[in-house]
């Protein structure tokens, strides 16, 4: 048993669901308590997708256990195939399921659908969100690309555009929508064509073209690298290990795919982004040796290592990840720093390690955007978790040569800038400009000395148990109210009566 | 309205007045009991809540929480891993280990709730025994109490009733004539009733649950139990066990259900009529004005309930009567025809009850319905709204201070703001 305040993955399921949501023509059944339809809002509420997710649930209750719960689950996949009409089915047990081992599978298997039903088998008191994906995400291209495969060293024919995969985003992914769009453009710029993006808005049609190209880019290892091991292994495709994120890491990405495409080294063209000369800018010398501590999943945790240390000039504090599958690669990295990475799921855990270490910037999760607001420490998100910030109405990749510019814009505004750090360093005593105010850029509210009616006792504790966030409104409004009523003292009752009034 | 003919399942006994009531089994599109833990950490403040159940259940309760809350939360999760389930440790054992830690860490909690989920519930994990034995070791600083809210036995606000009836046995017994309102209310709304029922001359007046563990209120055969929320059932029951008398009323939502709620109480409590309107007289007309714009906003307006907290039944029945809307269906997830008697007989004769969900099927009646405003969950507002209806997505009603008479305005604008957006909008 392990004692959890907040948690950095949901249960594996939901790990199937992002895989599921992202692509078209797959529905997935899974057999389930009804409270565990819950997932459909980190769907429809923090991306803010315009469908449901195509899930059903089986829903069962107490009653139901009694009874016949594999009944009731093969009556879910036959009536969400005839009402949804999948090209594709996934099926599968959330954890409570999984304790009355009704084998979904063979029971689907059992129906015999007219279309492929991919079983899956996601041990939710062992495994997590993240795994939850991959492992979908590998048996759904085992199943579709498995049938269809091509004859090993199959050559391309000459004179056509080299051609790769494009693996791994998935709904409910940190900024995947937008990443996908600039390395797509990025690849296209280079000549090469995207055969297949997958699963984010592939059909299974899709996924059995998988082997049609010469070698695959692994965006997200966390959810592609074993979808992209198995091609590998089946197909001869090779992969991407170089992560497009930063400047350097799209440099690095952009040698690797001409590699991989056979191009001509001379021929590739440049990928110059604004942030490395803002880097190099003179205005940037402030941010030389800012301490910076860096915490999200593997992928996103080494990226950002990278960028603050030797893009920004950042000094790194701290390093972790909660990706426990790819804690060497995170150790790695931080034994270069001179650091021990800090490998954990713990919530607590990590707002230790931030608060021992006092960092002037956290680069984290939105689990660490609350660590940093509660230690009052300037903070930016890299990574997944995501919350309904996390998905910008504007157009913010991470990754490649725009991602670079949204990682400089994105880390650096929240510190004091530099002039402004001096003054506050020299004049400490000063009212407004002291070292607890906050960057006069984040912008702060004056007050406003007016003449105003007297709060009865009563009506002041009345108002303190309103909640902090409308009490300054409510406060201005019932003292409005009483100037213009020219009432000497505010009561409880002129309190109800001012809000009456404009709470029409 | 074939597909609702098809469920409708005839209950035994003479017909009964008021409207069809329609039962509909499928997949259900709702929370499950721990959801109410979202709102009862903060009510009770020394009090913990921990659930015992798995990843999944510590992700919704996060989930549902929408933003997470700054402070540290005063629940958790001990998940349960392969370890538990094989046998390798022993779950009362770990148990005991992660209480004690949780309780050293937070040395202020009075009171620790053991919340069962769905996996606890189904490996038949005793959190009944497991509450006594760490209840002897942590007395008499902390008290340690159980209750489930799994989804396998209760949907969404069904914890809360869980969780209250659970503190019942440990209320102190009284002989003494009181008023005893139950269900967790905003501090806001809770002053509010003090200071009305006062001025009624009732007295006295206590309220389950209390903001802290150690002023539980007492309980015996001359207690007057007044819900305020109208998923209570459970406690409901484990009160009148220990002899208190339920006032059967409607529920304090608008003017109207908070007069007739104040007024059920009154009389119960054998208080001047007189007295009493004098008291709610200001307020009622201060409510009333409130009510006027949103009421010319939603007058004729077609509005369609999924069930989700069972609320729907009492907010119907305030659009329906103090606001001019239109019911095309109102789903509620359970109905207790009992407790709600007075509601019932309310609410027009020609709307369609529906208790229990199909939600794909509840989805084709509301398409073909188009109504004007859908109150929905989190998972399918969003959906709708982007096949053109309007929604209010319904845990506000819940996360909001929405009962009695200054709060009539507010529930009314919870309502009213989605069309109100819809009209200011340009260019969609």
């Amino acid at each position: 048993m392990q004692l959890t305040l907040w948690t950095y993955e949901g249960p594996p399921h939901v790990g199937a669901m992002r895989v599921a949501t992202a692509m078209r023509g797959v529905h997935y059944v899974l057999h389930a308590p009804q409270g565990d339809t819950y997932a459909d809002l980190l769907f429809t509420m923090i991306e803010r997708l315009p469908e449901r997710p195509p899930v059903t649930y089986t829903t069962f209750q107490a009653r139901d256990l009694g009874g016949d719960t594999a009944e009731l689950f093969k009556r879910a996949v036959r009536d969400a195939y005839d009402r949804f009409r999948p090209e594709l089915m996934l099926v599968g047990a959330s954890c409570t399921a999984e304790l009355l081992q009704d084998d979904p599978g063979g029971l689907a298997r059992a129906l015999d659908l007219p279309v492929p039903v991919v079983p899956l088998e996601l041990p939710a008191y062992q495994k997590k969100e993240n795994w939850g994906a991959a492992e979908t995400f590998y048996r759904l291209v085992r199943a579709c690309a498995g049938p269809a495969a091509p004859p090993p060293d199959m050559p391309r024919p000459p004179g056509t555009a080299p051609r790769c995969n494009l693996l791994g985003p998935t709904a409910l992914g940190f900024r995947h929508r937008d990443d996908v769009q600039e390395i797509r453009a990025l690849l296209e710029r280079l000549g090469i064509v995207v055969n297949v993006l997958a699963p984010l808005d592939a059909r299974p049609a899709d996924l059995a073209r998988l082997g049609t190209a010469d070698f695959n880019v692994v965006l997200y290892p966390e959810i592609a690298a074993p979808a992209a091991q198995w091609l590998r292994r089946t197909f001869g495709q090779p992969a991407t290990t170089a992560i497009p994120i930063g400047t350097q890491g799209t440099h690095a990405f952009v040698a690797e795919v001409a590699g991989l495409a056979g191009l001509d080294p001379a021929t590739v063209p440049a990928t110059p982004s604004r942030a490395a000369w803002y880097a190099r800018s003179a205005d940037s010398t402030y941010l030389t040796g800012k301490r910076v501590f860096v915490f999200g999943d593997a992928t996103h945790a080494i990226a950002a290592a990278r960028v603050a240390s030797e893009e920004l000039g950042f000094a790194l504090v701290g390093l972790g990840s909660y990706s426990r599958e790819f804690a060497r690669e995170v150790r790695e990295v931080a034994k270069s720093h001179d650091l021990d990475a800090l490998i954990t799921d713990d919530y607590l855990e990590v707002e230790a390690a931030i608060a021992a270490a006092q960092p002037d910037l956290v680069l984290g999760t939105q689990m660490e955007r609350h660590i940093a607001k509660r230690l009052r420490l300037p903070c930016a998100v890299i990574s997944a978790p995501v919350h309904v910030q996390d998905f910008p109405a504007r157009y913010s990749p991470q990754m490649g040569p725009e991602g670079a510019n949204v990682l400089f814009d994105s880390w650096v505004h929240p510190l004091t800038m530099g002039l402004e750090e001096h003054l506050l360093a020299m004049f400490r005593e000063d009212a407004e400009f002291h070292a607890g105010a906050a960057p006069s850029h984040l912008g702060a509210a004056a007050p406003e000395p007016q003449h105003l009616p007297v709060w009865s006792a009563e009506a002041e504790r009345e108002m303190a148990r309103i909640p902090f966030f409308v009490r300054g409104k409510a406060r201005r409004n019932t003292e409005l109210f009483a100037r213009e009523r020219s009432l000497a003292t505010i009561t409880v009752e002129t309190l109800y009566d001012a809000k009456a009034h404009f709470g029409r | 309205m074939s597909v609702l003919a098809q469920t409708a399942t005839t209950s035994a006994g003479c017909p009964q007045p008021g409207p069809r009531v329609v039962q509909e089994r499928g997949q259900r599109e709702v929370f499950c009991g721990l959801t109410s833990i979202v709102w009862l950490h903060r009510k009770i403040q020394d009090a913990f809540f921990l659930v015992v159940g798995s990843r999944t259940c510590a992700h919704l309760i996060q989930s549902a929480a929408g933003v997470m809350i700054f402070a540290e939360p005063r629940f958790a999760t001990a998940i349960i891993d392969e370890r538990d389930l094989a046998g390798l440790a022993d779950c009362n054992d770990e148990l005991d280990r992660v209480v004690t830690r949780l309780l050293e860490r937070r040395p202020d909690i009075r009171l620790l709730f053991l919340v069962g989920s769905c996996p606890s519930e189904v490996i038949k994990l005793d959190l009944a025994r497991a509450a006594q034995r760490l209840s002897v070791r942590f007395t008499p600083a902390v008290r340690v109490l159980n209750y489930s809210g799994s989804g396998i036995e209760t949907t969404f606000t069904e914890g809360e009733d869980a969780c209250l009836a659970a503190l019942v046995p440990t209320l102190p017994a009284s002989d003494e004539a009181s008023l005893l309102v139950v269900g967790a209310l905003a501090e806001i709304v809770e002053e509010q009733m003090r200071r009305l029922f006062a001025a009624i001359g009732i007295a006295p007046v206590a309220f389950l649950p209390p903001r802290r563990a150690g002023q539980m209120p007492a309980v015996g055969p001359n207690t007057r139990l007044l819900l305020a929320q109208p998923f209570l059932a459970e406690t409901a029951r484990a009160l009148e066990a220990r002899g208190a008398q339920r006032i059967a009323a409607a529920f304090p939502f608008g003017v109207e259900g908070t007069t007739l709620w104040l007024q059920a109480a009154a009389d119960a409590c054998g208080a001047d009529r007189r007295r009493l309107h004098d008291a709610i007289a200001l307020p009622q007309e201060r409510a009333r004005r409130a009510l006027a714009p949103h009421r010319a906003m939603l007058a004729g307006q077609r509005v369609f309930f999924f069930p989700d907290s069972q609320l729907e039944l009492p907010l119907a029945r305030f659009l329906a009567r103090e606001l001019g809307a239109r019911l095309l269906e109102i789903g509620t997830p359970y109905l207790h025809r009992q407790h709600m008697a007075a509601e019932l007989a309310l609410l027009p004769d020609d709307v369609p009850i529906v208790e229990g969900q199909d939600v794909e099927r509840q989805l084709d009646r509301c398409r073909a319905a188009a109504p004007d405003l859908t109150i929905c969950g989190l998972g399918l507002a969003n959906p709708l709204e982007a096949e053109g209806l309007a929604t209010k997505w319904s845990i506000e009603l819940l996360f909001s201070p929405t009962h009695g008479y200054e709060q009539a305005g507010d529930l009314a604008a919870l309502f009213t703001r989605p069309l109100r957006r819809r009209a200011l909008l340009r260019g969609a």
